[in-house]
């Protein structure tokens, strides 16, 4: 991985020990996540539709997961109300196909723009707010949203809208292109927060996570981090609501507006490992086995869910990644020096 | 004379009911080292937190360099030249004593790469630090903390050290050493603020003290003209410490 070269110091004091920035496990890391895309980019080919249905379904659960990690787990900012970005995004996808004509997979990525475009004028009036009451009010926000969405009836109004844009496209196709979309959008989701958690801007968040007020005193400009980050993550959560309703060709208020997105987040998150990239996508994956094994349950699989939920953040509270204490790090994102004495 | 760095002139700051700093004035000039002493709960703190920008005044004026930053937040003033420590040591405890280190070297100075690691090194090397480099801030023991909140303050690339109680805890064996690195920062150019309760080093370093109680300046001047000021003497130092101090008597 990157390695900074050990200058001299100006004091000549010694050198600067070789600054590392991962291990062998980022290296197994990089190559199990290329052989896992290759086997589910190649899946489309062997299995069922409905099993790509369901599987586009957890694509969309790794996407929130990772986004709304990257809010609170990075950013300090425990928000409630992301399924006004799912719903932007997801009637964006409808209004863009339909009415106004876009290519519906064009209309995916510009429909995340719209809620970047969105997300960042609501942010200076949600970060008037912090805490438990930037949480409620960042739900307020979305419920603003969804009754806006509800007057507008180019998108139904109340009832909601189909999307027959993909009605050209053979059902087979379509759905392997959307099962692929949505794999893509998954993995630039994850290595993009990789990246980034890698960069400068990662540093500062994680600054900020551990003390915003030493990492202001520090030089870190808080805000405008955490602003940049709110902006990325309701265009992520644009992704992923714009992904939904590909998959299922509907959208309604009450549904893609849904306060069971914000609970959903965070049970993926807090399972997997709050702070951590590896933790939201298993978090992702439990969550998904849970809903389908626990399909026939009916309310009972609330139930349930809600025990895993006890169970872990009793017995492993920092997640079910956390139970590798730190030594496993597939996407590294610290420093470390090789300390010569 | 040269014209100050720091000039805070007529601070107010009220919590509620509460008048914590009250027409507080100072200046200090560029590589000059200033000593706060005071009760506890004079003000002290709060003073920093006004001057690097944690707080803003509710009365007066912060002017660094000429240019008033009474406006500006603590970012922007770090990377303006203000460095500060916290008296109750704020790690980034999640992250290695080194990233801590280099967080402050990169968004205090603007520094990226090789030169944020070097700095972000240097830092590390003054304060003592550099054997634990890789152990989580968070896993520090109090002095350890202590430490790395100099290192931080020192990597930001600062003109201005605002240092808040870093000697307390040290051994009477390793006083010697911090009186140094400070020391070091004025030959370097670097000017300090320093509130310390460990009076003999604060006066082995210092040019001028300024004794604060209730928010008010009780006095301010020549070290040790104010520990010599009854009313100074009443308030804050009773007998703790006298005239055949050595440390004292051994300062120029």
């Amino acid at each position: 991985m990157t390695q900074l070269d050990a200058p001299r110091t100006a004091a000549g004091t010694g050198s600067v020990p070789r600054v590392r920035r991962g291990g062998r496990a980022a290296w197994a890391g990089g190559a199990g996540l290329v052989a896992v895309v290759a086997v589910l980019g190649y899946l489309p080919y062997l299995v069922s539709r409905g099993t790509q249905v369901d599987l586009v379904g957890l694509f969309a659960l790794v996407v929130l997961g990772t986004m709304w990690n990257l809010l609170a787990g990075y950013g300090g900012m425990v928000s409630i109300g992301q399924q006004a970005y799912i719903g932007i995004g997801g009637y964006g996808l409808v209004y863009l196909a339909e009415t106004v004509g876009v290519d519906p997979f064009l209309s995916v990525p510009v429909a995340a723009l719209v809620c970047a475009l969105v997300a960042w004028p609501t942010s200076y009036l949600a970060f008037r707010l912090s805490g438990g009451y930037f949480a409620i009010g960042t739900w307020v926000i979305a419920e603003v949203v969804r009754l806006l969405v509800t007057q507008v009836d180019a998108v139904g109004a109340g009832s909601g809208a189909s999307l027959t844009a993909f009605s050209g496209i053979e059902p087979l196709y379509r759905i392997a292109f959307v099962y692929w979309m949505s794999l893509g959008i998954a993995v630039v989701v994850v290595v993009g927060v990789y990246l980034l958690m890698r960069s400068r801007l990662g540093l500062a968040l994680t600054a900020i996570r551990d003390d915003p007020t030493a990492a202001s005193s520090a030089g870190v400009r808080v805000t405008r981090a955490k602003r940049l980050v709110y902006v990325v993550a309701a265009a992520g959560c644009g992704l992923a609501g714009a992904m939904i309703v590909a998959n299922t060709l509907r959208v309604q208020p009450g549904s893609i507006f849904s306060v069971d997105y914000a609970a959903i987040m965070v049970f993926v998150v807090v399972i997997g490992g709050i702070g951590t990239i590896e933790g939201p996508v298993l978090g992702a994956l439990v969550f998904y086995l849970l809903q389908d094994s626990l399909a026939d349950l009916g309310n009972w699989y609330l139930v349930v869910v809600g025990g895993v939920a006890i169970a872990v953040t009793l017995l492993a509270p920092r997640g079910l990644w956390g139970l590798t204490r730190g030594r496993v790090e597939l996407f590294p994102t610290g420093y470390r020096v090789a300390v010569r004495r | 004379m040269t014209a100050p760095l720091l000039e805070v002139t007529g601070v107010g700051k009220r919590f509620g009911r509460l008048t914590v700093l009250d027409d507080v004035s100072l200046s200090v000039a560029p590589g000059e080292a200033f000593g706060i002493v005071g009760p506890n709960g004079a003000g002290k703190s709060t003073l920093l937190n006004v001057v690097n920008g944690v707080l803003s005044p509710d009365a007066g004026t912060v002017r660094l360099d000429g240019a008033d930053v009474t406006r500006s937040g603590a970012a922007a003033r770090c990377r303006a030249g203000i460095g500060r420590s916290y008296q109750v040591p704020r790690p980034f405890g999640g992250m290695t004593v080194f990233e801590n280190a280099l967080v402050a070297a990169s968004f205090g100075t603007g520094a990226r790469g090789r030169a944020a690691a070097e700095g972000a090194w240097r830092a590390l090397e003054t304060a003592g630090l550099t054997g634990v480099a890789d152990t989580p801030a968070g896993a520090l023991r109090l002095l350890d903390r202590k430490r790395l909140e100099l290192a931080r303050a020192l990597a930001t690339g600062p003109r201005l050290v605002l240092l808040d109680e870093i000697a307390g805890g040290l051994t009477e064996a390793e006083v010697p050493a911090l009186v140094e690195t400070v020391r070091d920062l004025g030959r370097q150019g670097v000017a300090v603020v320093w509130i310390e309760h460990v009076v003999h080093a604060l006066v082995a370093v210092v040019t001028r003290l300024m004794c604060l109680t209730y928010g008010r300046v009780l006095a301010v001047g020549e070290p040790r003209a104010v520990l010599a000021d009854p009313q100074v003497v009443e308030v804050y130092l009773g007998s703790t410490i006298g005239t055949d101090d050595p440390v004292v008597e051994g300062t120029p």
